[in-house]
């Protein structure tokens, strides 16, 4: 495919514009990097007071007996962080390049692609504390992290066929960006990252439900069509999967890691294709 | 007309090669009644924005020599940069097709992709990198391209502190650098101080020699004629010739300037020529023609025309400015005396009573107008020079004496 020669002909742009994302970023905050850190701690923390203190969710203890609902929180709360600063970054990316764009020939797919790789540099070293926190509360992480590695990979060929798009879009329309904003939150509530999402059978019920209560069994959403709909976005498979590796130490179920991986790679495809389609005239838009 | 250029050095492509084959492009521009990018505006208009198509290229097919300085030429809007732009790959031509032969770099804005919170250091290997060129390339022609821009000493400090010429100076450098086969000029050869634009010089001319192609879009028609050993003439869109500079900027200026007269003397001059002024005379009191009144005296400024039509109602007007620059004054005959209409030759007179100017040297600026003063018959800068002498007033500071009466109560 000539897009993976023209990127990967262009390696050393690559690096040298995540760089300069990662070095921009907090360049002038006294805090700088601690900022990474501190915006999830800070959400955790509005999350667990909202759903553990005010409506009194309760997990289920893990077999390993780990029950904290902020690190069960960040543990998919980082990943989908990722995501929705990954796609707002690349929508941006074009407009705020735009300069480069209109004076300089390169592969633009650079800038996108460039903008999610600083990102999962963030992830990273976001995922570094939180294991050592879940270390330290005794949930031995370390045997799963390679799991993690390769289900953040397929997380980022996802994250980049969604930002090629909605760039692209977005010069030709920029109301773009304020949909994808709207999107982004209501992707984030129908995704297990603040509730446990859990396939048994007798209780097809997204635990969100305050404790001692339940949502009767002929409610809509208990329908199978509905939990089709449901698990459609990749994403629940992601946060999932990330619950079971981090949090619960075992294996999800297997479609919780073969969606979301044959997912990444169809948004890919579709991402280059709606990127290249739209591409020629990108100077002349911006 | 090739003698002025070496044979072809290492790196560049031989004689006979072609550097950059243009096929029958044309490339068209969306311009759009209004700019509402958005999805309201949208779905109310019931589809995208409603625009004109404009042709900025129609069928144009040229081929540039690999090693030769190519030259685009025409006027704005001719389309000039748009097939500059298309030869960089930044916009998509709509037919036809461009080959590049070697590496481009295109020079059309200097310093695109800096960071203003990065060190220039910083800031040369990613625009390096943007311009394709690798770690290891950079950092060997690193000494190089900061002494070009002649920024030892800022090299680490913030772009965003840097001064525009040394902004623009560390992006040139950076692009001449890239040490490309093809290099894209486009209008910015007109940077930094004069040491800096020798400097610039002397790379263009390097490049020439080590037989590098370089396609050069200017306005300027002298840098074509001195530089390029070819150019191309685009207008609206349309290739209108490839011929050596000389010729094809001669063929240029006959065709596009047709309401221009051919430069006298010092001053420039320009007009439609339905009437011209032949002639400026300065007259002393007795009627006679000099160079040389004293301040006081009479004068009269004698304007000699001639219609080649009859041209109704022409305003004549006419400025002086001292040899320093100083706009003494600038009168017209508007409010005063505006023939139904001149036909043939004649002249026209302006009597000065008391010559008010101080001494010095005077340049007479004269301009013949239509009635509304928007269409220019003949206009020419600095048409005719005379000196005043000191007269009465003899001491006198300034442009002007003040005509007035000293009394003491």
């Amino acid at each position: 495919m000539t897009v993976v020669a023209e990127v990967a002909g262009s390696r050393e742009l690559l690096g040298n514009l995540i760089q300069r994302e990662l070095r921009g970023k907090y360049k002038r905050s006294t805090l700088g990097w601690a900022w990474s850190m501190i915006n999830p701690l800070a959400l955790a923390l509005m999350y667990t007071l909202v759903f553990s203190v005010v409506f009194k969710a309760k997990l289920p203890e893990t077999a390993n007996g780990l029950n904290s609902y902020p690190l069960f929180l960040l543990v998919a709360l980082l990943p989908f962080n990722f995501l929705s600063n990954g796609i707002t970054g690349s929508m941006g990316a074009l407009v705020a390049n735009s300069n480069l764009v209109k004076k300089v020939y390169f592969p633009r797919e650079v800038l996108i692609i460039a903008q999610v790789l600083s990102w999962d540099v963030s992830l990273f070293i976001e995922f570094g504390v939180l294991s050592v926190a879940l270390l330290v509360v005794g949930n031995m992480v370390l045997p799963w992290l390679p799991l993690v590695v390769v289900l953040v990979a397929f997380q980022t060929l996802f994250v980049i066929g969604v930002g090629l798009a909605v760039s692209a879009l977005n010069v030709y329309f920029r109301d773009v960006q304020h949909f994808v904003a709207i999107f982004l939150q209501l992707w984030f509530y129908a995704s297990p990252v603040i509730y446990e999402y859990t396939t048994q059978v007798h209780d097809r019920v997204l635990r969100i439900v305050p404790a001692g209560q339940e949502v009767p069994p002929q409610h809509w959403w208990n329908h199978e069509w509905m939990l089709w709909v449901y698990k459609s976005n990749p994403m629940v498979g992601f946060s999932n999967s990330y619950h079971a590796f981090l949090y619960n130490l075992q294996f999800p179920v297997w479609t919780d890691l073969v969606w979301p991986a044959a997912a990444s790679v169809l948004m890919l495809f579709i991402g280059i294709r709606v990127f290249r389609k739209l591409e020629p005239r990108l100077a002349e838009e911006l | 007309m090739f003698g002025a250029v070496a044979p072809p050095g290492q790196g560049g492509a031989g004689r006979d090669e072609i550097a950059v084959r243009v096929d029958n492009v044309s490339k068209r521009f969306r311009l759009y009644h209004e700019r509402n990018q958005s999805l309201k505006a949208a779905m109310m208009r019931g589809g995208r924005a409603k625009y004109d198509e404009f042709w900025a290229l129609k069928d144009v097919s040229l081929e540039v020599p690999a090693g030769t300085t190519f030259g685009l030429i025409g006027q704005n809007g001719s389309g000039k940069s748009t097939l500059l732009n298309c030869m960089a790959r930044i916009l998509r031509p709509d037919a036809g097709s461009i080959t590049v032969n070697g590496k481009v770099s295109a020079l059309l804005e200097l310093g695109a992709g800096f960071h203003q919170e990065l060190s220039g250091r910083e800031n040369v290997y990613l625009n390096g990198s943007i311009l394709g060129l690798s770690r290891k390339q950079i950092d060997a022609r690193f000494d190089e391209i900061v002494e070009f821009a002649g920024l030892e000493k800022f090299i680490d400090s913030p772009v965003k502190n840097y001064s525009s010429g040394m902004y623009v100076r560390l992006g040139f450098s950076v692009a001449i650098n890239v040490d490309p086969d093809v290099l894209l000029v486009d209008e910015v050869l007109a940077v930094g101080d004069e040491n800096f634009q020798r400097k610039c010089s002397e790379k263009f001319a390097d490049l020439r020699q080590s037989g590098k192609t370089i396609v050069l879009v200017s306005h300027g028609l002298d840098a074509v004629r001195t530089m390029c050993e070819r150019a191309a003439w685009l207008e609206h869109g349309v290739l209108k010739g490839v011929d050596t500079p000389s010729e094809l900027i001669d063929r240029y200026i006959e065709t596009t300037h047709v309401d221009r007269i051919a430069t006298e003397g010092g001053g420039s001059r320009w007009g439609s020529g339905e009437i011209v002024v032949t002639k400026v005379e300065l007259l002393d009191g007795a009627g006679v023609p000099t160079l040389w009144v004293h301040t006081g005296q009479p004068a009269t400024l004698r304007f000699h025309y001639t219609a080649n039509e009859r041209v109704s109602r022409p305003v004549l007007g006419f400025a002086l400015h001292s040899i320093e620059g100083v706009h003494a004054t600038g009168v017209n005959s508007r409010e005063t005396l505006v023939p139904e209409y001149i036909e043939g030759s004649g002249h026209v007179d302006f009597a000065i009573a008391r010559m008010p100017l101080v001494a010095g040297s005077y340049d007479v600026t004269v301009a013949l107008v239509d009635e509304s003063n928007l269409h220019t018959f003949d206009f020419q800068n600095k048409a005719m020079r005379f000196d005043v002498g000191r007269g009465v007033p003899r001491e006198a500071e300034g442009t002007f004496a003040i005509e007035g009466i000293w009394k003491f109560e």
